[in-house]
């Protein structure tokens, strides 16, 4: 006995569009590695802690402000909470008074995080060769992305973070985070 | 009344505890004795009604004594008026006497004064450091304290390193020369 198939189709009721069910693409399948993906949502979805400790600080706020918008590349949710954000943006003068305070918020961020230092103070101490500033929060913290400028421009931070995109991207993010597993499993 | 019929109110005042008035660009300064620096501030602003302490700072003159100077600026704004006076603290001591009492702006002028230079204040009611963490061992803005500072170390609180002064520091030198010769240059460092 041969038994046929047929697909029936309904009509779309009319003034009603399709919301959350598109046929055309859900149920299609895309292959990719799960590096990638995981890469994808990480790199694509940066909440920034904003480290404003000077006048980079300002062009912060700028680039988080309507004009320049942070918001176009996925990286408009500032965080004033080390918990929940995982890039930190360290903008501006590091003291020593300052410095132990910024690795401590550094610590309570939850892995994987990433840091930006903004600016020249940030990447060297800038124009403070001075007995109370950090000579660079590279001394403290493991640096992804050096921003020159005195302050940088929002422009320049935006490219910044886009550069720490591609870096992100790159990453083995599977096996840096799943190495006690991996390990069981060999 | 104006700053120099001030000057003269203390100086017929107080005649012995002024040490010298200098007149200076239409500035004057008043060196007046340690001991009876309070009495002479409380008059000035009590009874010559300088009712605005403009700023407190201390001078390291290393190698004269009294080694430490202290630096009031007041001013009136009844009277429009400004003058300055100015007390030495030997090193032994490095003890002023404190105006929070009259001025409570003085609080943290004196606390930067201690912080930077080491000078304590009498009867001041919270004398710690302002700009630098509390354990610090050294007083910046002496003389004796090299420009690229000195290693410190105080765990779990905060730590410093001499920062590197290559083709520094950079200095200006006061001259009636051009801009291109005044704009700041790195200087070699003389050790």
């Amino acid at each position: 006995m041969v038994s046929t198939f047929k697909l029936q189709t309904y009509p779309m009721p009319k003034n009603t569009a399709p919301v959350a069910y598109d046929s055309k693409i859900e149920g299609n399948v895309t292959f990719t590695k799960l590096d990638a993906a995981i890469n994808w949502m990480r790199s694509n979805s940066l909440w920034p802690m904003p480290m404003g400790l000077a006048c980079c600080g300002i062009e912060l706020m700028a680039t988080g402000a309507s004009r320049f918008d942070i918001s176009r590349f996925g990286m408009e949710v500032m965080r004033f909470s080390p918990r929940q954000s995982d890039v930190m943006i360290v903008a501006g003068t590091v003291t020593y008074k300052m410095a132990l305070a910024v690795k401590r918020i550094y610590d309570q961020m939850v892995e994987p995080k990433w840091v930006i230092a903004m600016g020249a103070c940030a990447s060297s101490g800038g124009m403070y060769r001075s007995y109370a500033v950090l000579q660079g929060i590279d001394k403290l913290l493991p640096v992804d992305v050096y921003i020159s400028g005195c302050p940088p421009r929002p422009e320049a931070l935006l490219e910044g973070l886009m550069k720490l995109q591609n870096k992100i991207k790159t990453e083995q993010s599977f096996v840096e985070q799943k190495k006690a597993l991996l390990s069981k499993i060999k | 009344m104006n700053s120099t019929e001030a000057a003269d109110t203390l100086g017929a005042r107080f005649e012995n505890s002024i040490i010298s008035t200098v007149y200076f660009r239409n500035e004057i300064s008043i060196e007046i004795k340690l001991e009876q620096s309070f009495e002479i501030l409380s008059y000035c602003k009590e009874k010559l009604n300088f009712d605005y302490l403009v700023d407190i700072t201390a001078v390291d003159n290393l190698g004269n004594d009294p080694r430490y100077e202290v630096v009031y600026e007041i001013y009136s704004y009844q009277h429009s008026c400004h003058l300055r006076l100015k007390t030495g603290v030997s090193e032994s001591d490095r003890e002023a006497i404190s105006v929070v009492d009259l001025w409570p702006t003085a609080n943290w002028h004196e606390r930067e004064a201690y912080d930077m230079l080491g000078v304590t204040f009498k009867g001041h009611p919270d004398m710690r450091r302002i700009l630098m963490w509390e354990g610090y061992p050294y007083y910046p803005l002496r003389k004796d304290f090299p420009l690229a500072g000195k290693a410190s170390e105080m765990p779990d609180v905060a730590f410093s390193e001499p920062v590197p002064l290559d083709g520094g520091p950079f200095v200006t030198s006061p001259c009636s020369a051009s801009t291109d010769k005044r704009e700041p240059r790195s200087r070699e460092i003389i050790s």
